[in-house]
C-alpha cells in the first residue's frame, strides 16, 4: 500500500498553548481517513499544517513518500493538497466557474467557454452536479460546498481535507456528499475528514485517527470499532453517551406563538408566519439547517426583534411590542441563552461577578449598585457547576467554551425562569460539558419549566426533546412528536418538504 | 529568526513597567534629537523639570495646566468607556466658556455666589447640549461620532470668533477685536493660591471613579462599551445610556471652559480651549482608561508643557518642542501596547525540519 500523506512528530505551539505535540498521521492512497477529537484537540491545526497555512515548530511531512516542504498554501496546492474550509471562501457575486479559476489560472483573459466545459466535465465525473455559470448567491449551502470541492479538484488536488463538512448540511445532503467522497475514493483520491460526529466517522471512513488535547492517541480501522470505544478514546475516560428524556407530564400551555413574522435590518422576511405551542415541562426541539430563522425566532420571543405580524402569548399575556426590560418588569421570568455567548449573553471583558450582576442590577434600588449578592452567587455557581477559573474576578472571555456556557446557563437558571430559550447550548463544548448542560436542562424540565431548544445535532435533539419543530427558510415545515421521530423525515422537512401536507400554514 | 506569539494577560505591575520603559525610551530618543541640536539633553531635561516645579509660582502655573487637562480627560474618558469616540472636547470647552461668559458679561450685577454658581451650571448645560447633538445623530441615524464631534469643534471656535469680532466686542477696546474683561464678581476665587477649579478637579476624580465602578449608569456604560447586543439583551436602554453619558461628558468639558475663561484669562477668547480637548484624549489613553491614573498623567503632561515654555527662553528651543515631546511619548506608549499583547520569541538557528 502506498502512503499519500505521512506526518511525523508534528509540534506546534501558540504562545503558552501547545496545540500539537509529536502528532502522527498517515493516510493511504484511495483512503477516506477521519480525524476525530473534541474541540481543542488540534484537528484543525494539524490540517492547517498540511495545507501550508501554519508552519510547524518541529516534525516532517512526506507526500506520496517524498519529503515535502509546505510553508505556504501555494506549495501545498502544488503537491496536490486541497483544503475545504468550514467557512466557505467564495465570492457571492461571481459564478461557480469564476470562483473556481479566481487566483489560479494566470493570464489576463478568461475563456469562459473553455473553463466551463472543463468544470462541467469534472462535475459530471464526480457527480458534483454544479452548473458552472450559476452565481454563488443563488446557491444553497450544499451547492457552495460542492463548488469548494470542485475548486480544489480543478487545481489538481489528489488529497482533499474537509473541515467539519457536514455541520451545515441536512441528512440527505450529507448522504449526497458521502456519495461524492466515495466516487473520488474510487478515482484514487485520498480524503481527510475532520469531524466530531461519531455516526459519520462510522458511515464514511476507512480508518480513524483519534486526537486529544494536541496529542496523537491512536489510529484504528473504523469497522473494527464501536461508538463507545471511539468516544472513550476521544475523551480519555468512560463516558455515558445515553441521553435521557423524561416524558413530559404537563399539559398546561406556557407559550403560544401565533403567525409570527419578523423582518431583518434589510427588510427581508426571516420568519414567515411561524406558529406553535410550548407546554409547561416539555422540551420543544427546533431543527433546521443553520440560518433557517432559528436565531430570529429566539430574539423575537425575547423582545429583541420587532414583531411585524402575529403574536407571542406567554401564560395568557401578549408580549407584543415589549422590550426585554418591560418583559422582565412584568414579572415574566423568561431566560434566553443565546448562541452568541460572548457577544450577547455575557460581557466578555468583565468577570463572573459582573456578568452575574447583568441580570440582577436593575432590581437594586437607587443610583448606586452593590456587588455583594452577585459575588455570593458567582461563588455558588463556580462551586456548583465546577467552573474552572482562577477566581470569580477573572474575565469570562479567558475561560474555555464549556466554562463560559456554564456561567451563562448557570446565571439564567438561577433567575428561576418559567421558560428557557436556548440556542445551540452545547456548541463548541466537549462531551462532558455537553452532558452537564443536557442534565441541567432536564432537571429544569422536571421542575415544570418549558424549554425551547434550538439544536443542530439531530441525535441530541431526538434524544432530549419531547417534540421537534422543523424549520426551513423561516417557515415551520412540520412538528413531530416523540413517537414519530425519524431522521429521514426530519431531514426531508429541513430541506422544505411538507410531510404533513400543509402544516406550515 | 524570531517569531511573534500572543502574550497571556500580564500582571498590572508589569504593564506599568512596560509603559514607563516606553516613556523612558521616548525621552531618550528626544535626547538624541536635542544632542543633535547642540544641547546637553540631561541639562535640558533637568531645566525642564525645574521650569515646571522650581518655584511656587511655577508650580501654580503647572497646576493651572493640570486642572483643565485632568477634568477634560475625565470627561472624554466616560465617553471612551462606552466606545463613543468623543473628540469634541475642544468645542464643548468653548461652548461652556461662551455660556459662562454670557452671565459674566451681562449679569455681573448678580451677587457673586449666585453669579458663579449660575456660570458653572450654564456652562455645563451648554457643553452637555453641544455633546448631545452628535450623540443624538449617532443613536438616531448611526452617524460617525468621530467626524461629527470633530466638526463641532470648529463650529464652536468660530462662534467665539464671531462674538469676539462683532456681537460681544468690547466698545472700549479702541477697535481691538476683544471681549471686555470680566467684572471682579465673575472671577472664581483662589484657595491656597490656586483657583478653585482644583477642588472641582479632586471632587470629579472621586465622583467619576464612583460613577464608573459603583453606580448603575457606570455599569451600563461599561456594558454598552463592550457589546451593544449584550446591553440590549440585558434590557438596557442603549440609546438613553449613550445620550446621558454624552451629556455628562460634554458638561464636564463645559466646566473646564468656564474655569479657563474666568479664572485663567479673565475673559472669553478663541484661546480658551487651548488644545486641552485634544491633549485630554492622549491623557485618557495613556492612563489606560483608569480614572485614578488620570491626574498623574495630566500632571506629567502639565510639567512637559510648562517646562517646555521655560526651556524655550533658557535654551532658545522652540515651544513646538513640547508638542513634539508629547507626540513622541504618545507614540512610544501606544507602541508599547504591542509588548503587552505579544511576546517575541527568539528561535535557535535552523528552525523546524520539514
Amino acid at each position: 500500500m502506498k502512503y499519500a500523506v505521512e506526518m511525523n512528530d508534528i509540534s506546534k505551539r501558540f504562545g503558552d498553548v501547545q496545540a500539537l505535540e509529536d502528532v502522527h498521521l498517515d493516510v493511504l492512497v484511495g483512503e477516506i481517513h477521519a480525524i476525530l477529537g473534541e474541540n481543542g484537540a488540534g484537528k484543525s491545526t494539524l490540517m492547517n499544517v498540511l495545507a501550508g497555512i501554519y508552519t510547524p515548530d518541529a516534525g516532517s511531512v512526506k507526500i506520496y513518500e517524498q519529503q515535502a516542504v509546505l510553508r505556504t498554501p501555494k506549495q501545498a496546492i502544488a503537491k496536490g493538497i486541497g483544503m475545504i474550509h468550514q467557512h466557505f471562501k467564495l465570492v457571492n457575486a461571481l459564478t461557480a466557474a469564476e470562483n473556481i479559476v479566481a487566483g489560479f489560472d494566470s493570464g489576463v483573459w478568461f475563456n469562459a467557454q473553455k473553463v466551463e466545459a472543463k468544470i462541467e466535465a469534472l462535475s459530471k465525473q464526480y457527480g458534483l452536479d454544479i452548473a458552472p455559470s450559476k452565481r454563488i448567491r443563488d446557491m444553497s449551502v450544499a451547492e457552495k460546498q460542492r463548488v469548494e470541492i470542485l475548486k480544489v479538484l480543478y487545481r489538481g488536488a489528489k488529497i482533499l481535507i474537509l473541515d467539519e463538512p457536514t455541520a451545515v448540511l441536512t441528512p440527505q445532503e450529507t448522504e449526497h456528499l458521502f456519495a461524492i467522497l466515495r466516487t473520488m475514493k474510487r478515482e484514487g483520491h485520498s480524503m481527510i475528514i475532520i469531524t466530531h460526529k461519531l455516526s459519520e466517522v462510522r458511515a464514511i471512513s476507512d480508518r480513524v485517527t483519534i486526537m486529544r488535547k494536541g496529542q496523537y492517541i491512536q489510529t484504528e480501522i473504523t469497522s473494527e470499532q464501536d461508538e463507545q470505544t471511539l468516544t472513550n478514546a476521544m475523551v480519555g475516560r468512560e463516558v455515558d453517551l445515553s441521553l435521557s428524556c423524561v416524558p413530559a407530564t404537563g399539559t398546561e400551555l406556557l407559550l403560544k406563538v401565533d403567525a409570527l413574522t419578523v423582518l431583518d435590518d434589510l427588510g427581508t422576511k426571516r420568519l414567515k408566519s411561524v406558529s406553535f405551542d410550548l407546554l409547561k415541562g416539555e422540551i420543544l426541539g427546533v431543527a433546521g439547517v443553520a440560518g433557517s430563522g432559528q436565531r430570529e425566532l429566539c430574539e423575537a420571543i425575547a423582545g429583541l426583534l420587532p414583531i411585524v405580524q402575529g403574536d407571542v402569548v406567554y401564560e395568557g399575556e401578549s408580549l407584543l411590542g415589549l422590550s426585554p426590560r418591560a418583559i422582565i418588569n412584568k414579572g415574566i421570568s423568561l431566560s434566553f441563552v443565546p448562541e452568541d455567548r460572548l457577544g450577547m449573553g455575557l460581557v466578555s471583558t468583565m468577570d463572573i461577578t459582573n456578568n452575574v450582576l447583568l441580570k440582577e442590577y436593575h432590581r437594586q434600588k437607587g443610583f448606586f449598585i452593590t456587588r455583594k449578592n452577585s459575588r455570593v452567587l458567582a461563588e455558588y455557581l463556580v462551586d456548583k457547576l465546577n467552573i474552572d477559573t482562577p477566581s470569580i474576578s477573572h474575565p469570562v472571555r479567558l475561560l474555555s467554551g464549556g466554562n463560559i456556557q456554564k456561567v451563562l446557563l448557570g446565571r439564567e437558571i438561577e433567575n428561576n425562569p418559567h421558560l428557557i430559550i436556548t440556542a445551540y447550548p452545547s456548541r463548541g463544548l466537549d462531551i462532558g460539558s455537553s452532558h452537564l448542560v443536557y442534565d441541567l436542562l432536564n432537571a429544569q424540565k422536571e421542575k415544570g419549566i418549558g424549554i425551547l431548544f434550538i439544536g443542530e445535532d439531530l441525535d441530541v435533539l431526538m434524544g432530549l426533546a419531547d417534540r421537534i419543530l422543523v424549520m426551513c427558510e423561516g417557515k415551520v415545515t412540520g412538528v413531530l412528536t416523540r413517537d414519530a421521530f425519524d431522521k429521514q423525515k426530519i431531514g426531508y422537512l429541513m430541506s422544505g418538504g411538507n410531510a404533513h401536507g400543509g402544516s406550515d400554514v | 529568526m524570531f517569531k511573534i506569539t500572543k502574550q497571556r494577560e500580564l500582571p498590572i505591575v508589569k504593564v506599568v513597567l512596560i509603559k514607563l520603559a516606553a516613556i523612558a525610551c521616548g525621552l531618550m530618543l528626544l535626547g538624541v534629537a536635542l544632542a543633535f541640536l547642540g544641547h546637553n539633553p540631561i541639562k535640558v531635561y533637568s531645566e525642564l523639570v525645574l521650569g515646571a516645579l522650581g518655584s511656587s509660582y511655577r508650580l501654580v502655573e503647572t497646576i493651572n495646566v493640570m486642572i483643565p487637562l485632568t477634568i477634560t480627560a475625565l470627561g472624554v474618558l466616560i465617553a471612551f468607556k462606552m466606545k463613543f469616540w468623543n473628540i469634541g472636547a475642544e468645542g464643548q470647552i468653548a461652548m461652556g466658556a461662551i455660556a459662562g461668559s454670557y452671565l459674566a458679561l451681562f449679569h455681573s450685577n448678580l451677587p457673586k455666589p449666585i453669579l458663579l454658581v449660575g456660570m458653572v451650571l450654564l456652562a455645563m448645560l451648554a457643553g452637555g447640549v453641544w455633546a448631545l447633538i452628535p450623540a443624538f445623530f449617532k443613536v438616531r441615524y448611526n452617524s460617525n461620532e468621530t467626524l461629527f464631534t470633530l466638526m463641532m469643534n470648529y463650529l464652536a471656535i468660530q462662534l467665539i470668533v464671531f462674538l469676539q469680532f462683532s456681537a460681544w466686542k468690547d466698545p472700549k477696546s479702541f477697535g481691538f477685536a476683544k471681549i471686555a474683561q470680566f467684572n471682579e464678581s465673575a472671577i472664581f476665587p483662589k484657595l491656597f493660591g490656586v483657583h478653585i477649579g482644583w477642588v472641582a478637579m479632586l471632587f470629579l476624580v472621586f465622583a467619576i471613579y464612583m460613577l464608573i465602578n459603583h453606580t448603575k449608569l457606570g455599569y451600563e456604560i461599561c456594558v454598552v462599551g463592550t457589546s451593544k447586543n449584550t446591553a440590549k439583551y440585558a434590557g438596557m436602554d442603549v440609546k438613553g445610556t449613550i445620550l446621558k453619558t454624552l451629556f455628562l461628558s460634554g458638561a464636564i468639558a463645559g466646566l473646564v471652559g468656564v474655569f479657563q475663561a474666568s479664572a485663567i484669562n479673565g475673559t472669553l477668547s478663541v484661546q480658551v480651549s487651548g488644545g486641552y480637548g485634544f491633549t485630554a484624549i492622549i491623557i485618557a489613553w495613556l492612563s489606560g482608561m483608569s480614572t485614578l491614573v488620570v491626574p498623574f498623567t495630566a500632571f506629567f503632561f502639565a510639567i512637559l508643557t510648562q517646562g517646555a515654555n521655560y526651556i524655550q527662553t533658557v535654551f532658545q528651543i522652540p515651544q513646538a518642542l513640547a508638542e513634539v515631546m508629547q507626540a513622541v511619548i504618545l507614540i512610544f506608549a501606544l507602541g508599547s501596547e504591542f509588548f503587552v499583547t505579544y511576546r517575541i520569541e527568539w528561535q535557535s538557528k535552523g528552525g523546524p525540519t520539514t
